[in-house]
Parts: C-alpha cells; sequence; structure tokens
C-alpha cells in the first residue's frame, strides 16, 4: 500500500491540554499508512478568526503557516484542532478571493522566502481526511474491535461548520459526517440535538456563567438520549464539556456526568491502540464506561493511569 | 428608386433644442436621392400626421424616412398611417435622432447636428433598397387549450366559454380542483372552499363548451399562433371511463391501501379511486404501482366488482391531436419541500407540516372531518407553532421573493386553530405582515387581537424533538431575547414553487421562465399575461406565487386576450422575416439549430442530371413561425440567410454612409 504523505500542523493545545488528541490520532495515521509530516516552524493560528475588515495583522500567523506547508513541497496540510482549521481556511480564502489583502499580507512575509496566492495547499481537517482521502470503509478494514452497544453523542461545535464556505460537510446545518463515521466503524450514535450548539468558546476565559450553562444544556440533552460518550474533535470543546461538567455539577442537584472523548481516542481504541491514551487527562473519567463496553481490559492500566 | 422624402421632428426642443434643424434639413435635401427635407414641431401629433399623409398620397416620394425618436415609439404610428393612405408602410423607415443623438450628445451642439445628419442619410441608403413587402395572414382555430385545472384553469376556460369558444381543459391528475379544492376556509372571509369551488368544479363539468382531458400530460407542441396541434398522452386509467359511472363499489373491495397524496399522506386511499369524493370528472383510476395485481399478478376483485365490466388492466396510454388557436398554461404551484430547511430537520416528526397539510387537517371534507389533531398521536395541540417565510425571502440558502400567501393564510390557520381550541395558544414567527390587500389588514389584526395570537417577530434557527413536544428556538428581535416554544405541533409556511414538470413543458411550448423558474411574462407591467410565444398565455401561481383573488382576476384577463385572438379571421404576420439565397446556401443547417422558434427547416431542391447539377440541400423559412429575431443571419457562415428589408447590402450601404 502507498503511503500518503502530508504536512501537518499541531497547534498550540495538542501539545498541551489536548495531548490525547495527537497522540492516538497520530497513531491511527501511521496504521492507515498515512505520514504526517509536523512542519518545522508552524505558528499560533491566532485562534480566533478576525472579523474586523481592517485587521490583516491577524491573518499573518495562519499565512505563514500555510506558506511553510507550501514550502514543505507537500500538497496538504493537515489539521486537527477546529480553530486552527477554521482560521487556516478562512485566512486562506481571504488571500484567495481579496488581491489587495493579499499583497499586503505578503509584505509582511519577511522571513518567508515565497508570497502565498490562496491555492498552492489545501487545508484538510482529520474528519475530511478519513472521509475522502482514506474512506470509512479502509478505516473499518482495520479495527479490531466491536463497540458493542456504546452510544455516543456526535458533537460538531461551531468551528468546522461555520461559516458555510469552509465547512467539513456539504449540509453544514445538518451534518452527517461525525455519524457516518461511527456508523461505519460499528458505534451507533444517538439522536442529539444539541451537536452544532456553541460550546461558549474562548468565552470560557472571561464569561465563565456562559460556558457553564452551555455545558450543562450540552451534556444533558447528551444524558437525557442515552449517550454513554460524548464524541467531538475540538479541543476548546472538549475542554468546555470536560472541565466545566464540576461547576455545573456544584450548582445543579441531580447532574449526571458524561466523558468526553475525542474522536481518535475511539478509532484508537477499536483500533486496538489502547497504549495511545492518557486519561488522566480527563476531568470527567472515561475508564468506566469504556470498561464496561469492554473497550479497555478490565484491569489494564492505560499510560499515564495510577501515576 | 431615389426619391425620398426625409421629415426631421423637432420633438418640441428634445431634438431642435441641440441640432440645428435648419442645418440638417439643408444636408440632407443635397443628399443624393432626396426629393425633399422638411420639418415639423411634432411630427407624431395630427397636424405632423396630415404633413406625413400628403407626402404619402402626392406621389412625389417612393420611399421616406422620419427623423425622430426611436422606432419602439413611433414607427408603428407612421406605418399606420403610411398603410391608411395606401402607402407601402415598410418603406417607411425612422432615423432615431433623439435617445441616440440630443439626448446623449446635448453637451456638444454642433457634434450633434453633424451626427443627426449621418444617421438620416444612412436610413436614406437603407430607405432606398427597401422593398414594398406584404404581410401575410394565417387563419385562426376557434378552440383555445387550458393546461391546469386548478382555480386558475377552470375560470379561464369558464371566462373562454363564456365568449363563445371552446376549450380543452387538461390536467394531469385524475380530477379537476388542483390546491384550491385542498384548501378549508379561504381568507379574508373564511369562507369554505368547498362551499365556494365545488359549484364551479361542477360547472365546467357541465359546461357543453368544456371538454375535460383529465389524467392526460402534454406530449408535443407544434405549429404557431391561431394553429397549435397540440399532442397528449392520455394514460392509461385501467378504467374504461366511458363505462364508469364512478359508483364506488371497486373502491370499498380494493384491499390495497395506499397513502392518500390529496389529504396530504394524512389517511389512505384505495389502488383504485378518485383523488377527493366531489372529484370531476367522477371515475377512478388504478394505481398500477401499488395495485396488487399489477405487483403480484392476483386479485382482480375489482374486475369482479364492477357489474359494468369498466376495469381494463390492459389498458395502455393513448395518443390525441388537439387544434387549438391558443394556449393558456395554468399549471399552478406545490411547496418547497420542508426537507431542503436544513436546521429545522432534527425537530421534524409527524407534527411538523405544511400549510396545505394543515388544510387538509383543518377541512370539514380531510382525514379529521375537521377536528384539529396531532397526526402522531391524536392529541389535540395545546400549543402550536406557525412559521411564516420558510424558505421564502432567503436569498442566501433559499428563495429571494416573497411567496406572497403565506402572511394572510398563517393568520388564517392561526385563527382556525383558535377557533377549534380556544384554550390553546398559538404563535406566529414573522419577519413583516404583508397583508395589502381588500380587508387583508383588518383580517390579521381581528386575528392579533380577537383570538390572541402571539405574533413573535423573528426567524426560528433551529428545532428539535424533545419528550414528545417539538422545541422551537428563534429569536424574538422586538425585544431582542432568544425565544423557546415547546410546541404540540409545527406548521411551515412553505415557499411557494412552480407546479413539478413546469420546466420540462416550458421546453415544449418554447417559452420563457424567470430567474426562480416562474413563467415569464411578455412585459411585467402592460402584458401580464402575454407570453413571448403568441398564442401562448399564463395565469396563476405558474407565473408567480398569488392568492385565489388575484388568480381569479388575471384569469379573465388571460381569457381575455384569448378571445381577442380567437374572434379575428386571420391573423397578419410582420412581414419582416429571414429569408435564404439558395443559390449561395449549402444546406450546412447551422441556422435550424439557431432558430429557437422552429421556423427553419431543411429542404431537397431537385437538381437538373441533364445539366450536371446535382440535388441538394437547402434551408427553408416558415415565414409564419419566423419572429424576425436575426439569430440565423449571424449563423450563416456563406451569407445565405438575410432579413427582408434588413438585407445585408442594406446595412453594409448604412456603414459606408458613415465613413
Amino acid at each position: 500500500m502507498s503511503v500518503l504523505e502530508l504536512s501537518y500542523m499541531p497547534g498550540c493545545t495538542l501539545k498541551t491540554k489536548a495531548k490525547n488528541f495527537e497522540t492516538t490520532t497520530l497513531r491511527l495515521l501511521e496504521l492507515l499508512d498515512v505520514q504526517a509530516e509536523e512542519l518545522p516552524d508552524w505558528y499560533c493560528c491566532g485562534t480566533t478568526y478576525s472579523l474586523a475588515s481592517d485587521n490583516v495583522i491577524n491573518q499573518l500567523g495562519p499565512i505563514r503557516t500555510l506558506v511553510k506547508a507550501k514550502e514543505s513541497g507537500r500538497e496538504e496540510l493537515l489539521v486537527l484542532c477546529s480553530m486552527c482549521y477554521n482560521t487556516l481556511r478562512r485566512a486562506q480564502e481571504l488571500v484567495r478571493s481579496d488581491e489587495e489583502k493579499r499583497s499586503k499580507i505578503n509584505e509582511f512575509m519577511y522571513d518567508e522566502e515565497t508570497d502565498f496566492s490562496g491555492d498552492e495547499v489545501r487545508v484538510v481537517h482529520l474528519l475530511t481526511l478519513l472521509k475522502e482521502e482514506i474512506g470509512f470503509e479502509a478505516l473499518k478494514q482495520k479495527l479490531l474491535k466491536d463497540a458493542g452497544d456504546l452510544k455516543v453523542a456526535a458533537y460538531y461545535g461551531c468551528m468546522l461548520l461555520r461559516p458555510r464556505e469552509i465547512a467539513v460537510d456539504p449540509v453544514p446545518e445538518h451534518p452527517s459526517i461525525l455519524e457516518d463515521l461511527f456508523a461505519a466503524c460499528g458505534v451507533e450514535s444517538v439522536y442529539f440535538p444539541f451537536r452544532t450548539e456553541c460550546c461558549g468558546s474562548y468565552q470560557t476565559v472571561n464569561e465563565k456563567q456562559v460556558v457553564i450553562s452551555r455545558t450543562r444544556a450540552i451534556t444533558e440533552s447528551a444524558v437525557k438520549n442515552g449517550a454513554d460518550l460524548i464524541v467531538t474533535s475540538c479541543p476548546l470543546c472538549y475542554y468546555n464539556l470536560d472541565a466545566y461538567q464540576p461547576k455545573v455539577a456544584e450548582a445543579t442537584p441531580g447532574f449526571r456526568r458524561i466523558p468526553v472523548m475525542y474522536v481518535s481516542q475511539i478509532l484508537a481504541l477499536l483500533a486496538g491502540l489502547e497504549e495511545t491514551q492518557d486519561f488522566n487527562l480527563h476531568v470527567v473519567d472515561p475508564r468506566p464506561v469504556l470498561r464496561e463496553k469492554g473497550l479497555i481490559g478490565k484491569d489494564a492500566v492505560a499510560a499515564g493511569e495510577g501515576e | 428608386m431615389n426619391r425620398i422624402g426625409v421629415f426631421v421632428c423637432h420633438c418640441g426642443i428634445n431634438i431642435a433644442g441641440v441640432v440645428d434643424i435648419e442645418a440638417v434639413k439643408k444636408a440632407v435635401a443635397s443628399y443624393p436621392g432626396v426629393a425633399f427635407a422638411r420639418d415639423y414641431t411634432y411630427m407624431c401629433s395630427e397636424p405632423g400626421q396630415d404633413l406625413f399623409r400628403k407626402a404619402c398620397t402626392s406621389g412625389e416620394v417612393d420611399g421616406i424616412v422620419v427623423a425622430s425618436c426611436s422606432p419602439r415609439l413611433h414607427e408603428a404610428t407612421f406605418r399606420h398611417t403610411a398603410a391608411e393612405a395606401g402607402f407601402n408602410p415598410y418603406r417607411v423607415e425612422i432615423a432615431n435622432i433623439r435617445e441616440q443623438c440630443t439626448w446623449v450628445n446635448s453637451v456638444d451642439p454642433q457634434g450633434a447636428t453633424a451626427k443627426a445628419i449621418d444617421i438620416i442619410q444612412s436610413l436614406v441608403e437603407r430607405t432606398r433598397r427597401d422593398e414594398s413587402l406584404v404581410e401575410s395572414t394565417i387563419p385562426v382555430t376557434k378552440k383555445a387549450l387550458v393546461i391546469g385545472a386548478g382555480i386558475a384553469g377552470m375560470m379561464t376556460a369558464l371566462n373562454i366559454t363564456g365568449s363563445g369558444y371552446k376549450v380543452y381543459l387538461l390536467d394531469r391528475e385524475p380530477s379537476i380542483g388542483g390546491r384550491m379544492a385542498q384548501l378549508s376556509e379561504t381568507f379574508p372571509t373564511l369562507d369554505c372552499a368547498q362551499c365556494i369551488f365545488t359549484p364551479r368544479m361542477v360547472e365546467v363539468g357541465q359546461n357543453r363548451d368544456i371538454s375535460l382531458r383529465t389524467y392526460c400530460e402534454v406530449e408535443e407542441i407544434s405549429g404557431y399562433v391561431g394553429n397549435f396541434t397540440v399532442k397528449i398522452r392520455h394514460k392509461a386509467a385501467y378504467v374504461d371511463w366511458n363505462k364508469c359511472t364512478g359508483c364506488g363499489m371497486c373502491t370499498e373491495k380494493c384491499p390495497t391501501k395506499v397513502k392518500s397524496e390529496f389529504n396530504m399522506l394524512l389517511d389512505d386511499r384505495k389502488a383504485i379511486y378518485t383523488p377527493f369524493p366531489q372529484a370531476v370528472p367522477n371515475k377512478v383510476i388504478i394505481d398500477a404501482e401499488n395495485c396488487l395485481y399489477f405487483r403480484k399478478g392476483r386479485c382482480r376483485i375489482c374486475e369482479k366488482t364492477c357489474s359494468l365490466g369498466a376495469v381494463d388492466f390492459e389498458q395502455k396510454d393513448w395518443f390525441e391531436d388537439l387544434e387549438v388557436g391558443a394556449i393558456v398554461v395554468a399549471t399552478g404551484f406545490d411547496l418547497y419541500d420542508k426537507e431542503n430547511i436544513e436546521e429545522y430537520r432534527l425537530g421534524y416528526s409527524e407534527d411538523v407540516i405544511d400549510g396545505i397539510t394543515f388544510e387538509r387537517l383543518l377541512s370539514a371534507s380531510g382525514p379529521t372531518q375537521g377536528r384539529l389533531i396531532r397526526p402522531s398521536d391524536g392529541r389535540v395541540p395545546e400549543e402550536i407553532v406557525f412559521i411564516a417565510c420558510v424558505g421564502s425571502r432567503d436569498p442566501e440558502n433559499h428563495f429571494p421573493y416573497c411567496s406572497r400567501v403565506c402572511c394572510m393564510y398563517t393568520a388564517k390557520h392561526a385563527a382556525l386553530y383558535k377557533h377549534r381550541v380556544p384554550q390553546g395558544q398559538a404563535y406566529v414567527f414573522y419577519m413583516d405582515i404583508r397583508s395589502a390587500g381588500k380587508n387583508y389588514e383588518e383580517f390579521v389584526q381581528r386575528a392579533v387581537e380577537e383570538d390572541e395570537i402571539m405574533y413573535i417577530r423573528g426567524r426560528v434557527s433551529r428545532m428539535y424533538r424533545d419528550d414528545g413536544k417539538i422545541v422551537v428556538v428563534g429569536a424574538d428581535t422586538l425585544s431582542g431575547t432568544t425565544v423557546e416554544v415547546r410546541a404540540d405541533m409545527v406548521v411551515l409556511a412553505m415557499a411557494i414553487r412552480p407546479a413539478r414538470g413546469l420546466e420540462e413543458l416550458v421546453k415544449k411550448l418554447k417559452i420563457q421562465t424567470d430567474a426562480n423558474g416562474f413563467l415569464a411574462e411578455a412585459h411585467p407591467k402592460l402584458r401580464p399575461v402575454e407570453t413571448l410565444s403568441q398564442g401562448i398565455f399564463i395565469t396563476g401561481c405558474a407565473q408567480s406565487p398569488k392568492d385565489i383573488q388575484d388568480t381569479v382576476a388575471q384569469s379573465g384577463a388571460a381569457a381575455a386576450k384569448v378571445v381577442e385572438l380567437l374572434s379575428k379571421e386571420q391573423l397578419t404576420h410582420e412581414p419582416i422575416v429571414a429569408f435564404v439565397d439558395e443559390e449561395i446556401c449549402s444546406g450546412c443547417g447551422q441556422c435550424e439549430g439557431q432558430c429557437t422558434f422552429d421556423a427553419i427547416e431543411l429542404v431537397q431542391r431537385r437538381g437538373n442530371p441533364a445539366m450536371g447539377i446535382p440535388d441538394r440541400t437547402v434551408a427553408k423559412v416558415n415565414e409564419i413561425l419566423c419572429q424576425g429575431c436575426g439569430a440565423c443571419i449571424v449563423t450563416c457562415p456563406s451569407g445565405a440567410m438575410n432579413q427582408k428589408n434588413f438585407r445585408l447590402e442594406q446595412v453594409y450601404s448604412m456603414i459606408e454612409s458613415f465613413i
């Protein structure tokens, strides 16, 4: 089997809070004969795409990363984090469609050897890679375990679906890419009306109450509809939904916690790559559910557990 | 021909205020072939026409150029006067020295004067080469075809027969009636649709001048204004309608149940059925797709039941040619499919329905006899949400236009709900209230004030199911808050779309649609029921979304245009059409492909073997079908195609006069 080679931009959280997302994804991709080469020199994406039309400076980070990707000679740049995906894709669209901004941005590329015109690199999110280039069927071939009656709440958040032009799903208001992926892997997705609701995003910095109420609404909907886990691919959604549950529980009598996991964690478990995960990074421990569903050994201690 | 008369019109100061009329006259009068150059303040006025008429009858000229405004304004005026005076109208040409000269060059009077002279001289060149053309005449078949037998088609047909002409009324459904037959009460009077509509259906059914062609489709259309031949397909009903009396015995015995399309799938019909009890004609058809015999080769209970032997499983589609002079398209509308609204889909259940389905729920003749209950569990909805503008006025995601009836029928729906469920609460999410119509605004206000309907100004962003309820999440833009309603039922005022299949029909008719797929009128204000294809007229929702009132009025207008046409003994056809120089034509057929009016065909010309001249193919123009658009002429690679009085030679002479 030929090896698919692409550039990889992890972004900041993948190296810190979202380590589980990176380690499981990279091991999974190895298994799928995808070689993801981390760019030697990538920049912070800026986290949010600036909507101020004269704010060109915020676009420099993503564009510099895209220039690096272009200079690597590889056609595709893999991104895992939804925030990175959103800012990179939108900055790319800006450069592609606005000639004036393009030349202004390129004037700032002191350290880069070439300019960027918008078309040289395809920014591809993990879900798109799995769907369009690897194929859900090929992925399924690599899985060893049966998910049994595990029920997940597939959670998209906003950044992969908005605006419409960059969405990872052709029907952004009623997406199915996550559910389709799970269905192909034999995992049942529950009816989950809050799947594209905003998690509160970076309001986590200064409007914690917003995030608490969002987390409550989203997790309660998942629990009510019978999910064992919430599965997402966004590090910020993951953080808000996981880390805020104790705060929600304080204010909500009878609140039932639900573990939150990255999509790649579930896929890695199904592929038998149990050792790739550090369950200590979770606030709501997923191990009881995973043990019950037979996805981790009864007494197997995953990396980091018990340390 | 070398005696051309020139009239220069001042058009008040529109022309004379810019160009030097005397200088123009002087220059033109000395141009070769010009007999005289005269001027007048307003050539289009009666004294101006008199001057013109005298020139026509005096015998001093054999061609006339009127230098005035655009030919679109007064060419017809002058040609008409010429014809009345016995002067060939096609030897009268207009030199446009207003729109194309003085209006756009008013800052440069000297340049404008020189340009006016150039323009007039070029028209003199063209006029001296004009031929005396004669209009052709066509007979008229004094019958009309109306396609679509809803309220629009029915009223059109009744109006045409009222003037003594015969009408074929065609519908693809087994019964006439269309959408209006599905409605419960109608705004703004709340009279029952059945009460006002079924008498009209009976009237159509009994009218001797209306020949119904139901369960038929238009297959092919040929011919032209006054003389259309329409080939229609009679779809196999598997029942001999000459024998069937509509007694209903077969329907009663049929063991197969199918969801009723007429009742919007709310209840069942049989596989042999009439769409609804008041159907006209009252004849049954077999739905072969679901019939047990067609599916599995056994049953035939209907055949055994029918004492008249009307059931005929061997029946095939058959064809009929209708000869008509005029065609009216009244194909109506469908509602936009609610599946297209992505953000609502998580809320969809049997209790989220569109407006027509709600009409069936309200209708006394509907599946619940007018009892308002939820389709899912038969409970009476205590809280109900109506959403207006679903798909309409949303250019980014769906359609830019206003569907025009939703504000009114949503108010009607909410009011009728309250009349049936007084303790219930109705919410309406709206963008604006568009109630411009006689007694419309009063009707909406009554619904708001007397029926205490909660109007919320804002869009619904999403909905989802929760514990048997539908949670509707929207904005209240007047208070600036988000609103959540836990509803038992939701009714969506879906955008109105042209009826399915209109695209194919339009291709057969060779008429145009607008950007949204509705039929295009010849002129949005002055020719609202005509198309650019002569003899084909439009009415009802096929042209644009509209209510019953407007549809009935427009259908009267369409009928008047049909009657105007059919009342003529013969039609005349403008002679400025394309013609072929067969000596040059190589029979390549490129012109044939270009012609949108099917006016060109390739024909064989016998050669003369004795003289070594082989048989050859050449293009031939049907002068009646040709609209003189010129598309074939610019396509012709050899210059064999020409337009009468627009011949290449004439155009070249005009260009040369400028150089």
